[in-house]
């Protein structure tokens, strides 16, 4: 998409005296584009073809089976696929809106007021950030079962709440989106904290915001170790979990191929649908980053 | 105005979010509470951990006919990731009171005391099974940590269509399987007689318990590892020799490009277990009523041994509060007329009861041209011989794929590599301190 974008630009009227500049970024984006775009293709080739077709029929040969892949999937175990799309729904819209919320309020906290303990606060996560979180579950789920939280949906979504890299961009946002002199005209006013942090910062944020939503929506719709290890019960799995059920049958079972290869596609639409209408608070963050530095 | 629909719609998340969590949270803690009290009164609620497709189906029976003990499925992802699952869990504290265990697993979890010994509840059943399958849930002690559900003895799937048309005959012996090898790749250089697979070690230690290997046993307190004795070494020279040779393929099963030699007839046969026709009607659907089974190819003519492959039983979680009927369910899930034949139809499985084998009279809709499918599976796995696994299989089989990988990469010696399998397992146990018979 990225690619067709560039060429658009080029095409406007203002004369561009530097052309062969632009060959490289765009050569450059297009490889990116097909790179991303390549495994995709393949899934929605793939998802139309029937069992026999799906490793007989060559590689990008559109199949016939796409309606009865649906069929089947819907039916497998009745519809256990529309409950584990729920799942992933509420597990990713529940979780970044709630770590967006924390990440938020802690990233402003730490940019505009100035306490003791805050650089402290700041390099610790800083230092979370260098700790992936895949080393984190086993502990994890070995804290949340002595909290009789395991094979919960807690479990899945209270990790995933506070999430220091987030924190780390909603300060580095707060600090350059609120320009100090606003938020001491308000307290000059007389409005109290919350009332200019609701008020005057949460605006000027939103786009930062918008960010960190779509980053924590897409990294806990595709989170595949934490919920495999939290939860044992399959009716509050989510997508990536339940999908790999139907792959990983045991020895003596085939795998699924044509219901796992139509079922990620389904899991795919979801996530193109949220970036193109988040597409435009997308823009304004693009376009406030560029005025300000 | 955009902030503020914004901020409703997060507000409307939000609340959803902790309304559907707060009442998974309160939900939760009342399951075990009720089963811990149900002993006097109301029915023993147990979690069963299974890949078997549709155990749920099969449970509803029994549920049905057992008001007292409720039996909720939960459908896990299989292999080796399960077993590790259901360690972690029980080290934490909370695993399902029943839990699907592959035999070469089941010792780990022993090693670890994550199942319970059943040998009263099982006193009965025990004449239902053969020798050799009971022996992998005893362990070779006097304990029973599993009930056995399916069993994989292994035989050779061939395509009768092809050997005809290359002018083979059914290979008694490995020399005899050695010597087709060369003759069907020399008449068709992109046809091979079969392949040799680095990813499934499960599959290897079948042909080694074919050949006689014992990789591991139990002399008084300490552990005897021998995965490097001379009949494992026998057999992986045989096949890398062959590799070698360029005579038998090394590309992995159960991956695309497998399914498609299948489909495309490039493979003409496949050493497996009694589960074959699940896979192959799934995966080469265009072979329908071409493959045929016959017995594995002997090390010396006139023998008549085959191996196991896969397989699994049910086992009871030690820290279960309601291990009796726990173990009640077990038994009759696999031991109960009515459950095999609901695990025959519903689950596609190859029950390791005599009664249950028993039942499997019509021939798989793949292989319909040989009528006589399960009567052929059942002398030839009466034939089979297994061997007692360690407590930490999945060390050794790890060994297996990164140096059978590298072996069959580098067509290099694959006695090695079953050394390399040896002191990996030697040094794991070493490090877990089990005690080691020289």
């Amino acid at each position: 998409m990225a690619a067709a974008a560039l060429p658009g630009t080029r095409g406007h009227a203002r004369p561009s005296p530097r052309r062969p500049v632009g060959i490289v970024p765009t050569a450059v984006l297009v490889l990116g584009a097909i790179y991303t775009l390549f495994p995709v293709s393949w899934v929605v080739v793939a998802a139309t073809k029937s069992k026999a077709e799906l490793f007989s029929t060559s590689t990008f040969a559109p199949g016939t089976g796409l309606l009865s892949n649906l069929a089947d999937l819907f039916a497998y175990r009745d519809g256990v696929f529309w409950l584990w799309l729920l799942n992933t729904a509420l597990y990713a819209g529940g979780g970044a809106v709630l770590s967006t919320a924390v990440s938020t309020i802690s990233g402003y906290a730490l940019a505009k007021y100035s306490f003791p303990g805050r650089n402290l606060i700041f390099n610790l996560l800083i230092g979370g950030i260098l700790v992936p979180s895949v080393v984190l579950a086993i502990p994890q789920y070995l804290l949340f079962s002595k909290a009789g939280l395991a094979d919960t949906y807690w479990s899945v979504l209270l990790p995933q709440i506070l999430h220091p890299y987030s924190i780390y961009l909603a300060r580095i946002y707060a600090q350059a989106a609120i320009p100090a002199s606003l938020l001491e005209a308000g307290r000059l006013d007389g409005a109290g904290e919350w009332r200019l942090f609701r008020r005057v910062a949460l605006p000027l944020l939103t786009p930062g915001m918008v960010t960190i939503f779509l980053f924590q929506f897409v990294a806990i719709w595709n989170n595949f170790l934490l919920p495999f290890i939290m939860l044992g019960d399959d009716h509050k799995f989510p997508l990536t979990v339940g999908l790999y059920t139907l792959l990983a049958a045991g020895a003596n079972q085939p795998s699924l191929y044509n219901l796992i290869i139509t079922g990620t596609m389904l899991s795919l639409i979801p996530l193109i649908a949220l970036f193109l209408t988040m597409q435009r608070y997308w823009r304004t963050d693009l376009s406030g980053g560029a005025v300000k530095s | 105005m955009r902030v503020n629909r914004l901020a409703v719609a997060a507000a409307a998340i939000l609340t959803a979010t902790l309304a559907t969590a707060c009442s998974g949270g309160s939900e939760e803690p009342s399951v075990p509470a009720a089963s811990q009290s149900a002993a006097p009164a109301g029915p023993v609620n147990l979690t069963y951990w299974t890949w078997v497709p549709n155990m749920d189906k099969i449970v509803a029976v029994w549920n049905q006919a057992h008001p007292d003990i409720q039996v909720t499925v939960s459908k896990q992802a299989g292999g080796d990731d399960a077993a590790a699952k259901f360690l972690t869990a029980a080290k934490a504290g909370n695993p399902p009171d029943l839990v699907q265990a592959e035999y070469q697993m089941l010792p780990s979890f022993v090693a670890a005391d994550a199942v319970a010994d059943l040998k009263a509840e099982t006193a009965q059943v025990k004449g239902e099974f053969s020798e050799g399958v009971w022996g992998l849930v005893t362990l070779g002690t006097d304990a029973v940590y599993a009930v056995p559900q399916d069993s994989g003895p292994m035989m050779l799937y061939y395509r009768k269509d092809l050997f005809e048309k290359y002018g083979i005959a059914v290979p008694k012996t490995w020399d005899e399987y050695a010597e087709a090898a060369r003759t069907v790749h020399k008449k068709d250089p992109k046809v091979f007689l079969g392949t040799f697979s680095s990813k499934d070690p499960g599959w290897f230690a079948g042909l080694s318990q074919q050949a006689g290997a014992q990789w591991w046993s139990i002399s008084g307190d300490a552990w005897k590892v021998a995965v490097n004795d001379e009949a494992t070494k026998k057999v992986a020279s045989y096949w890398g020799g062959l590799v070698k040779e360029g005579v038998i393929d090394g590309m992995p099963y159960f991956t695309p490009e497998w399914n498609k030699a299948l489909n495309d007839g490039k493979l003409l046969t496949w050493p497996s277990a009694v589960w074959g026709p699940g896979v192959l009607s799934a995966n080469a659907p265009k072979g329908k009523d071409k493959w045929a089974v016959a017995p594995l190819p002997q090390w010396n003519a006139g023998e008549n041994y085959s191996g196991f492959w896969g397989g699994s039983s049910t086992a009871v979680a030690a820290k279960s509060p309601s291990k009796a009927a726990a173990a009640q369910f077990a038994t009759w899930l696999n031991t109960d007329p009515e459950a095999l034949g609901l695990l025959i139809k519903e689950g596609a499985i190859y029950p390791a009861s005599a009664k249950g084998a028993a039942l499997m009279t019509e021939a798989p809709g793949y292989f319909s041209s040989q009528p006589d499918f399960w009567q052929q599976a059942a002398s030839i796995g009466a034939t089979a011989r297994g061997f007692t696994f360690g407590p930490n299989v999945n060390v050794t089989y790890n060994a297996y794929k990164d140096a059978f990988d590298k072996a069959v990469a580098a067509t290099s010696d694959f006695a090695a590599a079953v050394q390399t399998m040896q002191d990996a397992t030697v040094a794991d146990m070493q490090k877990s301190g089990f005690t080691l018979a020289q």
